[in-house]
């Protein structure tokens, strides 16, 4: 064990250091004199050292590969330095490097609740229409009419299925 | 702009408090949502923003609970009507603060409101006084499902529901209790108190969430992990806390009136003086007296009926209110001078405390 132990905030010599166990899991964090005055860690009602894990496990380890979200332009030192996603895509892009980050923070890593069932449908079915367009497109380009033809009489139940669910609704 | 907020007379916290109900003011669940195809409210850009709120404007005004709400711009309230806002618990401070593009909109009631833009694209909160929980999960999941019907929202298998900060994510879901704990604190119990609900993932706040002190012994409690679990567990778990905290609250009050009770009806029998007599009280006085006159309920000194001036009165003292009530710009001295004779009106109507039923059980 080194003598001096960096605040993991500023890595400045850390002067405080603070355990607390949630969920059984043992949390421990080593500030030095100025970032435990910021973080309100000496004010005993008003502090969570769960709030403070949410920031401070997210600096890097050494020289992190950077990601970057093609939707939003996210990189992976962004998200270390805010904790903060920029799109429902950087989900995908930085899943590895939220997982660990999520192991801290919550009861679990998977989700245990609600399934918005209608909006997944209707998104999975726009992606399978987009596709099936594609395929029509590719189909013709290829004069292979046959499949084509295919594709159109799919496309065409779909977008049938999708206005009757509608109807439904309304 | 917000004048029919204030001056409704349904308004679900100042008109319409729970009969009998001691220790649990209100309870507040909100759910974190956003739209799959635009980046999170910070990362998008200003014409983005405003789009995103037209598009959920335009849902969530068909929506049967927004019948006859309002929608309210951020840009176009005055920064005396954002903190009425705030003191009502409609609006965070966070959406104060932000720019270009947020709004929320508000049901009549006041049980309901939608920030647009806020950390994430929608934060959907429901509000009822008392102790609530499971009926408000029914409502606000119907409300989610309804606009779920129209709106595609950011989901995945493994992570839930998407928001920007992954403390949100899974559920979205923040079910936070507003609790009114003079036992606990005048029995010097409430550190030990939070910092045992804190290792059960609870966290405890004061009235105006972080880093607020609790002033008038209100202290809001909030379940703090959303993934992992079900909704139904997240607020089992924080409800059976909470039932724990209830019981020690009522145990704590009867212990402290059976060894003290002669300085415990002192005590309330002066915040009454104070209050029918008063000229000048600031806000933090005026929640510490308004939350022994509570206390007075709970022990029979002042008659059921009351408890919803006391519990209006917890907001109407608020800077915020006394300044909108004022009409004209006030400093604080002269909102000491405004909230004081608000109270003073407001306590000569009340009958004089009975000293006779103190401590009964029902």
């Amino acid at each position: 064990m080194s003598d001096h132990l960096k605040c993991s905030n500023c890595n400045k010599e850390a002067t405080v250091h603070l355990t607390q166990i949630v969920n059984n899991k043992i949390h421990k964090v080593d500030l030095c004199e100025s970032c435990a005055q910021k973080k309100g860690v000496t004010d005993p009602q008003g502090f969570s050292l769960a709030d403070l894990l949410s920031k401070t496990t997210f600096t890097p380890e050494g020289n992190e590969t950077q990601l970057t979200c093609p939707k939003c332009g996210m990189q992976t030192a962004d998200f270390r330095r805010t904790g903060r996603l920029g799109c429902a895509a950087c989900f995908e892009v930085f899943a590895d490097v939220i997982r660990p980050v999520l192991e801290d923070m919550h009861v679990g890593t998977s989700h245990q609740g609600k399934v918005p069932e209608m909006a997944l449908t209707r998104q999975n079915g726009q992606a399978q229409l987009q596709g099936l367009k594609d395929a029509l497109a590719r189909a013709i380009a290829a004069e292979a009419y046959e499949d084509a033809a295919m594709y159109r009489d799919q496309i065409k139940e779909m977008e049938q299925a999708v206005a009757e669910l509608e109807v439904s609704q309304a | 702009m917000i004048e029919s907020i204030i001056k409704s007379n349904s308004a679900e916290l100042t008109q319409n408090t729970k009969k009998g109900a001691p220790v649990v003011l209100s309870t507040r669940v909100r759910l974190a949502r956003n739209l799959a195809d635009t980046p999170f409210p910070e990362r998008a850009t200003p014409a983005q923003r405003s789009d995103i709120m037209s598009r959920c404007v335009d849902q969530i005004c068909e929506l049967k609970h927004m019948k006859n709400g309002a929608f309210f711009e951020v840009s176009e309230l005055s920064e005396l009507e954002k903190q009425v806002l705030v003191e009502r618990h409609l609006i965070s401070r966070e959406l104060c603060e932000s720019e270009q593009g947020s709004g929320v909109f508000i049901n009549k009631e006041q049980t309901c409101s939608v920030m647009i833009n806020e950390e994430d694209h929608l934060r959907i909160q429901f509000l009822k006084t008392g102790f609530n929980l499971n009926s408000i999960w029914k409502q606000i999941d119907h409300f989610d499902s309804d606009l779920e019907k129209t709106l595609d929202v950011a989901f995945s298998p493994e992570f839930g529901f998407l928001t920007a900060c992954p403390t949100n994510l899974g559920t979205g879901l923040r079910a936070s209790v507003m609790m009114h704990l003079p036992g606990l604190v005048i029995a010097e119990h409430m550190e030990r108190v939070i910092r045992a609900v804190n290792q059960l993932g609870i966290t405890v706040r004061g009235l105006f969430g972080e880093g607020s002190d609790a002033t008038g012994h209100v202290f809001q409690i909030s379940n703090q992990q959303t993934l992992g679990e079900s909704e139904g567990e997240i607020m089992n778990r924080l409800g059976n806390v909470l039932k724990t905290i209830i019981d020690h609250e009522l145990n704590a009050r009867f212990k402290y009136l059976e060894s003290n009770r002669a300085q415990m009806l002192d005590k309330i029998g002066r915040a009454f003086g104070v209050l029918q007599n008063v000229h000048v009280i600031s806000s933090n006085e005026a929640m510490n007296l308004l939350s022994l006159m509570r206390l007075a309920v709970d022990f029979k000194m002042l008659p059921e009926s009351n408890r919803s001036d006391v519990d209006r009165l917890f907001i109407e003292c608020q800077p915020g209110h006394i300044q909108y009530a004022a009409n004209v710009d006030i400093d604080p001295e002269a909102r000491d001078l405004a909230r004081a004779d608000k109270l003073r009106k407001e306590f000569s109507n009340l009958p004089p405390l009975s000293f006779d039923k103190v401590g009964e059980n029902d």
